[in-house]
């Protein structure tokens, strides 16, 4: 610190950075995101050399750098694997809190999707619990496309 | 390996808000102490890597900014954008190249100058996940739900990692946030996201670290003896937080094992004397210590309880109060570094371990330990 400014008021200078993207969502995660605006159909991909079924759908496969996939639909009901529930009004949230945030591993998938879950008592949540995806026919091509998971009972 | 060692460091004090101080006014503090600290002058530097982030700066090519008050005019400098001891890692490897006989290291950030909700949220994929709203605390306290659903680790546990990192921080004189608190106030404290408490969370914070590494053949010329490098290595895992195994950090034991198979060592829970982790969440104190050999899996918060990770216990963890006293992104990683090398030479005061000559370094980047480096440091070649 320099101390010949400790009796001074500092000065700042305020400002924000807004640049507009247009990001290019590149043909595996664009045919996912039409399929679930057209189709209510949540999609992966499966290796063709270690079966595993990505989701959300990758271009090559994370564990074997190979480019072969094969599309495949995957279930909209699946299990939680990890969540959480934000408490406090954080700028990067969209919905009020309480929010709970999940990795749900759906069924004849073997990775986690990232999303929230609703209509449910954040205390009810558990590790195991089974949920089921609600669409929205409003997000257009999006991710929210999925609006949220609810518990399926 | 005995091939380098780090002669000098130099770190501003770590605060919430360091307003009447810009990035290139603490790259200078941070530089000129860490040169005293080593008897050097700039000229006597080879080299300069910056470690900074342009979307926490705010500016494109951030590093650049401070190349002046780092010494990098007419220099060889390059840049590294992620936690500073990746910085370290690119200076390690000039100086192995035989290029370079010293490298200066520089990491900086100023968390008080932005929202770091949206900052962090921006880390996550522009198409799949962005919209979704999470932030690093968020995506954080999952991966603490997961840990805590494996390992049977407890919230009482968690919380006893901000008391004594808090607790510890009272002999550091650079710590944000020493503080003497109890398990109860950290449990009864706002709970941001669970199962995280705010005394779960490292604060946001300003600091910058320096750091200088010389090849054996100008370790002679420091005014201080060298703590030497004898491993360092670092692993990334997944992307995509669905990919992995978010209750296990398999990028760390693979880091860990590399870095210890270098350093020639067997049984990392008894032959390191001193560590110093990324504890940027309470949780993940414990999480890195088991995935780094440091203790036995599920076992680090009985370990805790029972005193190990003390200053006095038998391997302390975080004695200069870790990130949860004080967390600069960026210079984190590098003040884990800076504090193990104070603590080889026996300077650390009043958190100063018991005749150290082993300790380790860890530092992250990334979304819940996407990536970790991992540094083993000796006071003898």
């Amino acid at each position: 610190m320099n101390n010949s400014l400790k009796h001074i008021e500092p000065m700042v200078h305020h400002s924000q950075i807004n640049v507009p993207y247009t990001w290019w969502a590149g043909d595996t995660a664009g045919r996912f995101l039409k399929t679930l605006r057209d189709e209510q159909t949540i999609m992966g991909t499966r290796c063709n050399h270690c079966a595993r079924v990505t989701v959300p759908p990758r271009k090559t496969c994370p564990t074997c750098f190979t480019e072969n996939q094969t599309w495949t639909a995957v279930s909209d009901q699946g299990t939680v694997v990890a969540f959480s529930v934000a408490r406090r009004q954080l700028a990067a949230l969209v919905k009020k809190v309480p929010v709970i945030f999940a990795l749900i591993r759906l069924d004849g998938a073997d990775t986690a999707l990232l999303h929230t879950i609703s209509q449910v008592d954040p205390a009810e949540v558990t590790i195991g619990m089974r949920v089921r995806a609600c669409f929205s026919k409003d997000a257009g091509a999006t991710i929210m496309a999925i609006s949220h998971f609810v518990p399926t009972n | 390996m005995d091939s380098a060692a780090i002669v000098g460091v130099g770190m501003t004090a770590i605060e919430k808000n360091k307003i009447r101080d810009g990035f290139a006014d603490m790259v200078w503090e941070a530089v000129n102490l860490a040169l005293d600290d080593a008897g050097m002058t700039i000229d006597d530097i080879d080299n300069v890597v910056t470690t900074s982030n342009d979307f926490w700066d705010g500016r494109t090519i951030s590093c650049m900014a401070v190349s002046d008050a780092s010494g990098a005019r007419e220099k060889n400098v390059s840049c590294v954008e992620g936690d500073g001891t990746f910085g370290a890692f690119y200076g390690l490897t000039r100086i192995l190249s035989g290029s370079y006989g010293t490298t200066l290291v520089t990491a900086h950030s100023k968390g008080s100058e932005s929202v770091s909700s949206l900052i962090t949220n921006a880390a996550f994929d522009p198409i799949y996940q962005r919209a979704i709203g999470m932030d690093m605390v968020s995506a954080c306290a999952m991966q603490a739900n997961a840990y805590m659903h494996r390992s049977r680790t407890t919230p009482e546990q968690l919380a006893r990692v901000s008391v004594k990192n808090h607790g510890n921080a009272r002999h550091n004189p650079k710590a944000q946030l020493p503080m003497a608190i109890t398990v109860e106030e950290v449990l009864a404290s706002e709970m941001i996201c669970d199962p995280l408490h705010k005394l779960d969370c490292s604060p946001v914070s300003d600091g910058c670290c320096a750091m200088i590494i010389a090849a054996k053949d100008r370790v002679g010329t420091a005014a201080k003896p060298p703590v030497w490098i004898k491993g360092a290595a670092f692993c990334a895992d997944a992307f995509h937080l669905g990919d992995r195994d978010l209750s296990r950090a398999a990028a760390l034991t693979r880091a860990a094992k590399k870095a210890f198979d270098m350093a020639g060592i067997t049984d990392p829970a008894t032959q390191v004397h001193v560590a110093e982790l990324y504890d940027a969440f309470t949780y993940q104190e414990l999480m890195w210590l088991e995935a780094m050999g440091l203790c036995a899996d599920n076992q680090a918060g009985h370990l805790l309880e029972a005193g190990v990770f003390d200053i006095d216990g038998t391997l302390p963890v975080n004695a200069s109060g870790g990130l949860l006293s004080g967390h600069p992104v960026i210079a984190a990683g590098l003040i884990r570094m800076a504090e193990v090398v104070r603590q080889l030479r026996g300077e650390a005061g009043g958190a100063q371990a018991k005749d150290p000559t082993v300790g380790v370094a860890q530092g992250v980047n990334g979304l819940c330990g996407q990536s970790h480096c991992v540094w083993v440091l000796s006071a003898e070649s």
